[in-house]
């Protein structure tokens, strides 16, 4: 107990310990909560108990074995932090991607962006006590990752995207897959829709409650559909376009109530969104085309080339054993992550391994404003708030 | 690289250049990127100019980072990403700190948004910011002992 001065006077505060071992934190967040009754006066998060050091290991390896330690930073979303890490650098090597590849890649991370809205929506209404959503977000989530097993053999760590395209061409029979699934979510979205957001004690749980004005989030380097409900259309893919997105039709999804309803508003639309996107994209995608670009010495070459041309046998061999050295410079590549912007830093000094990689992460940065929303809020809101920042620990901690 | 990114990148360094000429020590143009080399005690400043002038508009920061060129002194690097929502327009801000006296002015009047990145760096670089409120390790232990991120702290053996 401490004493503290407030506006009502002298009164004796509590200081209450909340995680790492917490079920709402959804990973290993520690708060250090300073309570009045039940009102947050303070709130100190602690955290740093995922952190794996992926940074560092990355200046250890090869530019094309970094992609495998990109999957477990948000373990949520792997596809999208494989890509972000392609284009920085690719873009240090001045690499142009087949327009091909860019739709595969552009569909593959707008399904992603779905399955992690669902795991945030699921495990944000068991958090405000509706575990039926739960069940039906971690159903439709599950058909998403049978179409990653499809197109990488890896339901999760999918290191799909690689340095000048995507490792494989996508299977046979595809197209009736996703048109199966096409077909059955936009439904699906509507269920969870009836089920919560009329809901009077979903409402009564979000809204109002979190609130922070757009002028804050910004100062707080806050992004992504958090910064969005605070009325910023603030979108990579539209303000900075990248694997062609400038040639999608979709809305950026904006609230402006800045509370955790709106938030909650922000991404379901986005999944709507997101089924736009991808729907483009598959008209797109042609069923013939390269899907990597030509750069010998730093794409590995086909397999059949491989069998029949010594050159193609010897850029495989160095590939792979002593890897390739881009020029020396820097390269800071972003893509609007289901959480907000990811930001990948490379920098080279012309060796074959990275001099440092840096992983803007969203959650890392959107939690910063976290006592900034809860305080003066009561001790049950603390668990919405968290929620609708949508953090992964594994991307605060990398 | 486009005329025009070329052209936006000679406005915003012309524009410090006007404002304090002494501000930009150097513009790297690099695969469409800007970056604008600060001396070090210029940093605070730079930014808030970056930050308030009409026709520059940085209002948010979307990173900061550090590299360690060791052996090469001056070893640390710091790279400030801005993103000027407004103008659709990205900037980077370098400025190089020597290993012997790695210290510099915290940019949280700035940016409040700086406050973890800062902590961050200091925790795996060991970089120090002058009139950070709160500059304490936030990955590692408290009691950790060196900085991880250094070029010159090895992976693996003893330390």
């Amino acid at each position: 107990m401490t004493t503290v001065e407030t506006a009502a006077g002298i009164t004796k505060t509590m200081v209450l310990n909340m995680g790492p071992q917490h079920p709402s934190t959804h990973g290993v967040l520690r708060i250090l909560l300073e309570l009045d009754g039940e009102t947050v006066v303070n709130a100190m998060p602690d955290m740093g108990y995922l952190h794996t050091g992926i940074e560092k290991s990355c200046e250890a390896k090869t530019y094309s074995q970094v992609i495998t330690l990109t999957d477990r930073i948000d373990y949520l979303s792997p596809l999208g932090n494989n890509l972000v890490y392609c284009l920085a650098v690719e873009k240090l090597l001045g690499l142009e991607i087949p327009k091909r590849a860019q739709y595969i890649r552009v569909m593959m991370v707008e399904l992603q962006r779905i399955s992690s809205h669902l795991v945030w929506l699921g495990t944000h209404a068991i958090d405000m006590g509706a575990m039926s959503v739960f069940l039906y977000c971690f159903r439709e989530r599950e058909e998403i990752l049978k179409i990653f097993e499809m197109f990488s053999g890896q339901r999760m760590m999918t290191s799909y995207i690689r340095i000048g395209g995507v490792a494989l061409d996508p299977p046979a029979g595809w197209r009736a897959v996703l048109e199966k699934f096409m077909k059955m979510m936009p439904g699906r979205i509507d269920d969870y829709e009836t089920l919560l957001t009329e809901n009077r004690i979903w409402i009564g749980r979000l809204k109002g409650i979190g609130y922070i004005s757009g002028q804050d989030a910004v100062a707080l380097s806050m992004t992504g559909p958090t910064l969005r409900a605070a009325g910023l259309a603030y979108d990579n893919r539209r303000l900075f376009p990248y694997s062609s997105y400038e040639e999608f039709d979709f809305d950026v999804i904006t609230e402006t109530a800045s509370d955790c309803y709106a938030r909650y508003l922000v991404r379901v639309r986005e999944m709507r969104e997101s089924l736009k996107i991808i729907r483009q994209a598959m008209s797109k995608i042609t069923d013939e085309g390269p899907i990597k670009t030509e750069a010998p010495g730093i794409v590995p070459p086909q397999r059949e080339k491989m069998k029949t041309e010594m050159e193609a046998l010897i850029y495989h061999f160095k590939i792979f054993t002593e890897g390739f050295s881009p020029a020396a410079g820097e390269a800071f590549a972003t893509i609007e992550s289901p959480r907000g912007e990811l930001g990948c830093f490379v920098a080279s000094d012309g060796s074959p391994k990275p001099l440092r990689v840096h992983f803007r992460s969203p959650s890392f940065i959107n939690l910063q404003a976290l006592p900034k929303m809860i305080a003066g809020q009561l001790l049950s809101d603390v668990i919405a708030c968290i929620g609708t920042i949508d953090i992964v620990l594994g991307e605060v901690d990398r | 690289m486009t005329d025009s990114t070329k052209k936006d990148a000679n406005v915003v360094a012309a524009h410090l250049r006007e404002w304090n000429p002494k501000a930009v020590a150097g513009v790297i143009e690099f695969r469409g990127e800007t970056t604008i080399v600060v001396p070090r005690e210029l940093l605070l400043a730079t930014a808030e100019r970056c930050l308030l002038d009409s026709s520059l508009q940085f209002n948010l920061l979307t990173d900061a980072t550090c590299v360690d060129r060791y052996p090469i002194e001056p070893r640390f690097e710091l790279q400030y990403h801005l993103v000027s929502i407004s103008r659709r327009q990205r900037l980077r801000l370098r400025t190089s700190v020597p290993g012997n006296h790695a210290v510099v002015d915290s940019l949280i009047p700035v940016w409040p948004g700086a406050n973890w990145l800062e902590r961050e760096i200091f925790d795996l670089f060991g970089v120090s910011f002058t009139g950070h409120p709160d500059l304490r390790r936030i990955l590692l232990p408290d009691n950790w002992e060196g900085y991880p991120l250094r070029r010159d702290y090895s992976t693996e053996g003893p330390r």
